[in-house]
């Protein structure tokens, strides 16, 4: 048995404006070295009414909020499709560097030759991981990613002479892909994956037409696996003249092992919070490259980096271009981190892969004769079970990812992909030992049991945190979004 | 490679539990006719002490804001953060957490979001504010969208030409698939959005006026409130610098349907414009329809407190295509730092420090303009940012205080017809005295040596 009493200190802390104290403050203020100037009376006001607090009060606010919290530094963090590898150091303290962090993103040329060589050999790294032509690395996150991708599908129409309205999108993909391409005025037109989970030709070959701007593919796919039929489905697209977008959000599966050049994907973008380990930062901020084929490196955004002799530049004269995404270069700090990430792998970045796909396959293998497993297959990255053995018991797969957090790991994906009843969608990345992996099949296996000889204990996990289970629905229908 | 943790006698172990001989056939999933032909073509693995000195070279070929010699924003400001907002913000278990799907281990995070929201629609007069956008352009350009969303019947927006042109050049990519139109409301003389020009519009769903504006203006808020009335528009209000807010009255007291901006001088550092802070804030009836997550409290099994994500039948994972937004991961981490700076702050510190904005700005002013330059808008409200038209062939004196690594303001030629030698200033309450005078003296040596 393996002990789920792990309860560390739980120190309660109110919110910050039941603290604090009318005349504290917690920032030096620099000295008044010239004249006050006097600003129109009718424009001005008192301020907002902010908390007054000092710094002991700030840090120890803080300090405590955060020992509430799970992060990838705490334990295994095996949520399916959202890469939590380890984030490692050496990228904060790259990026926190004097001349990056405190850089103006409208300095002339001359003045930011390093943050433009970065960029720059970033561009070139990206082409050869993905075996694409040309990236732009402004898309602030994935989701901005899909959006560039789609404006790019749209200008490439626009100009081959006729807007297209449909954009073809598997039932397995994340909600952002319709979503993005609504965003850009195309209708997603749904296509099913076959029984074995993957996705067939003759079912893209009935839908495609010369109104479908293309399709919108996520490979390894979210059920964790290969999309085999890709090359041929990108044939039957491009020769009804659309082009093929990859959701690059599971790179991590396959660096090394397949160039997405040579299976006919014309547009990709990657997560650089996930695939090159910088931290998620509880909800962002991310990045979302993206990279196309030479023919389609005219629409990206503007301005892009160039290399002139042995000066970098910025060029913004490209008159097909989508235009711009982000005020400035996107999410830049998180550039930094992905670059020292890939200096520090170079080409063991494919041993990334092998070992992600090594983790899951043998997750998959030991406990699929206690979960249900719905595509018995070789499997990526990740693997996905269901609830369905523990349906008799009514356990759920909510009840099974709330146990979990008893014993010190956070859940995987759940609920997801929803083509998968009651999804459990695992994804250990490289970075957890056999030992951590073991420990984790092991408290699955118990969790299995208890379902079954003590349904109550998973009811009512977590039982361990610093709350118990929430109310959303309360939430939802009592809005309260402001103390 | 250190990050990874595999022995080979793992790796022997592991492959024999999933039946397999070698590491390669790990990817049996994968036809070998589409295995890549061509190992990845990369350097070998580096150390963290090559690296480090690589990164450091190439760090050291920019000139640093903190140097204080560029008197530059135009949307990004360097402002003091307090030592411990980095510190505080670099705890593992804030950066290495995942979006807080998880509440139950997530109040950390959860608890600091839903305080920034908080700070965030006081600081800007307005009833809610989302989780984060990615920056202060998509930001305009999501309000954009939800104001259509909002007025259903119409199909065009109006946006002052005083916006940020950046900003503006987001909305229009944001807004060219769309069979919505953009109209765009020219600025008058004293640099303010000419707001008689709106009377001509019809069937627009949104006025956006950005306050303080791109040339540093102060717009008239309390007009451009009533001619929205007037139209039966939403009032949308945009801003680049939130730090203007503790002085002057915020677009929320005036009215305002929506307010968004960029909220980097929030105590986030420059770091070449990104990560910022999308600031997004709306009335409370408009909530069904805004872009982004929502924090919102609510109580666990015993009773007790505790925060969640909430309104999630909005967002892209359970609307898909008929979602508000496309957006998930958003600025979280961005956010909770501004929540740390806005903590320090607190209502005094807010307000000192923008009044030394304020009275740095207008000094600087005073005295360039002693040195020959004049004032492009007179008679306008300032905070930190001012426009002034240099003296003759100053192009050339510009061109070489770069080259000392001194940046005097923003060019706006290449923005504007007709603002040849014209440029934006910017000073906060980082620079000293003597780090005007500096930039004064520099000036002043380059033009009698020209």
């Amino acid at each position: 048995m393996i002990n789920d009493k792990l309860t560390g200190l739980v120190l309660d802390e109110p919110l910050l404006w039941e603290k604090g104290s009318r005349g504290r403050i917690g920032i030096s203020i620099p000295e008044a070295e010239v004249e006050k100037a006097k600003p129109d009376k009718d424009l001005v006001w008192e301020g907002p009414d902010f908390p007054e607090l000092s710094e002991v009060d700030v840090v120890r606010h803080f300090t405590r909020l955060s020992t509430w919290n799970f992060g990838v530094d705490t334990g295994m963090y095996p949520l399916g499709s959202c890469t939590m590898k380890y984030n490692p150091k050496l990228n904060e303290k790259t990026a926190s560097m004097e001349g990056f962090i405190s850089s103006h993103p409208l300095l002339p040329d001359n003045l930011c030759q390093g943050t433009l060589k970065l960029m720059y050999e970033l561009q070139e790294l990206l082409c050869e991981i993905t075996g694409l032509d040309a990236f732009t690395l402004q898309p602030a996150a994935g989701a901005q990613g899909e959006l560039c991708g789609m404006l790019v599908f749209n200008a490439f129409h626009k100009k081959n002479g006729k807007r297209r309205k449909k954009i073809i999108i598997p039932d397995t993909a994340h909600g952002t892909n319709p979503a993005s391409c609504a965003l850009c005025g195309f209708e997603p037109v749904g296509l099913n994956s076959g029984a074995d989970g993957i996705l067939h030709p003759d079912a893209v070959r009935e839908i495609m037409d010369e109104d479908t701007a293309g399709i919108m593919i996520t490979n390894p796919n979210t059920l964790g696996l290969f999309e085999e039929n890709i090359k041929e489905i990108a044939e039957i697209v491009h020769e009804k003249g659309g082009l093929v977008y990859c959701d690059g959000a599971n790179m991590n599966a396959i660096m090394g092992a397949v160039s997405m050049r040579e299976i006919g994907v014309d547009v990709i973008h990657l997560n650089l919070h996930k695939t090159f380990s910088t931290p998620h930062g509880g909800g962002g901020p991310g990045a979302g490259p993206v990279g196309v084929i030479k023919e389609l490196e005219e629409f990206l955004p503007v301005p892009r980096v160039e290399k002139n002799g042995d000066k970098f530049i910025l060029n913004s004269d490209f008159p097909l271009s989508i235009g711009k995404l982000h005020a400035f270069h996107g999410n830049y700090g998180v550039l930094i981190k992905a670059y020292t990430y890939i200096l520090s792998m170079g080409k063991d970045l494919f041993d990334v892969s092998t070992k992600a796909v090594l983790n899951a396959n043998y997750i998959k293998e030991n406990l699929k004769d206690v979960f249900h497993l719905p595509y018995d297959r070789p499997c990526m990255h990740e693997c996905v079970f269901t609830d369905e053995n523990f349906e008799e018991y009514k356990v759920s797969t909510l009840d099974i990812a709330k146990r979990l957090l008893d014993f010190g790991f956070h859940p995987p994906t759940i609920y997801f992909p929803l083509v998968v009843h009651g999804a459990i969608m695992i994804e250990p990345t490289e970075s957890e030992s056999k030992e951590e992996i073991d420990r984790f099949i092991e408290v699955m296996k118990q969790i299995a049991r208890e379902a079954k000889e003590n349904p109550d204990i998973l009811h009512n996990a977590p039982a361990n945190a610093k709350v118990k289970r929430l109310d959303e629905t309360l939430a939802a229908r009592k809005p309260k979004l402001k103390g | 490679m250190h990050y990874i943790p595999h022995t080979k006698e793992d790796v022997e172990k592991m492959l024999a539990s999933i039946g397999v001989k070698t590491e390669d056939e790990v990817f049996a999933g994968i036809p070998s006719s589409l295995r890549r032909k061509s190992p990845l073509n990369l350097h070998e693995p580096m150390s963290e002490w090559k690296i480090i000195d690589r990164l450091k070279s190439i760090s050291s070929e920019m000139t640093p804001s903190s140097e204080k010699t560029v008197f530059m924003g135009a949307g990004s400001y360097l402002h003091n953060i307090p030592s411990v907002v980095p510190y505080l913000v670099s705890r593992s278990e804030f950066t290495t957490a995942y979006t807080p799907y998880q509440p139950e281990v997530s109040q950390g995070t959860l608890q600091a979001i839903y305080e920034y929201q908080t700070f965030t629609a006081n600081l800007l007069g307005m009833d809610i504010a989302n989780a984060s956008m990615y920056d202060g352009a998509t930001a305009l350009a999501e309000a954009l969208l939800m104001s259509l969303r909002i007025k259903k019947k119409t199909s065009k927006v109006a946006v002052s030409k005083a916006v940020n042109p950046y900003y503006l050049k987001v909305v229009e990519a944001y807004f060219e698939p769309t069979e919505f139109e953009l109209v765009y409301i020219p600025f008058d003389e004293n640099g303010k959005t000419d707001i008689s020009k709106i009377e001509n519009t019809d069937d627009i769903a949104a006025f956006a006026v950005q306050s303080p504006n791109f040339f540093g203006i102060i717009e008239e808020n309390e007009n451009i409130s009533k001619a929205c009335e007037d139209k039966g528009c939403l009032f949308v209000s945009c801003f680049s610098e939130p730090f203007a807010f503790g002085l002057y009255k915020p677009a929320g007291l005036y009215g305002a349907d929506i307010v968004c901006g960029e909220g980097q001088s929030m105590g986030i550092p420059q770091s070449f414009g990104g990560p910022g802070l999308g600031m997004f804030c709306a009335k409370e009836k408009y909530m069904r329809q805004m872009p982004g997550r929502l924090c919102g409290q609510t109580l666990d099994k015993d009773g007790k407190r505790g925060f969640v994500l909430t309104i999630s039948t909005r967002e892209q994972h359970i609307r898909r295509e008929k979602a508000t937004s496309n957006i998930c991961s958003n600025q979280g981490l961005c956010a909770l730092t501004s929540a740390v700076f806005m903590s320090c702050l607190g209502k005094t510190g807010l307000k000192q420090i923008a009044e030394i904005n304020f009275n740095n700005a207008s000094w600087l002013k005073k005295k360039l303009v002693e040195l020959g330059f004049e004032e492009r808008f007179k008679g306008s409200s300032i905070f930190n940012e001012f426009v002034l038209k240099a003296p003759d062939g100053f192009e050339k004196v510009w061109k070489k205080l770069s080259e000392k690594k001194i940046v005097c303001g923003l060019p706006l030629d290449k923005f504007y017809e007709g603002f040849e030698n014209n440029y934006l200033f910017c000073v906060t309450e980082a620079f000293s005295k003597e780090n005007m005078e500096n930039l004064l003296e520099n000036i002043k040596k380059e033009v009698s040596n020209d």
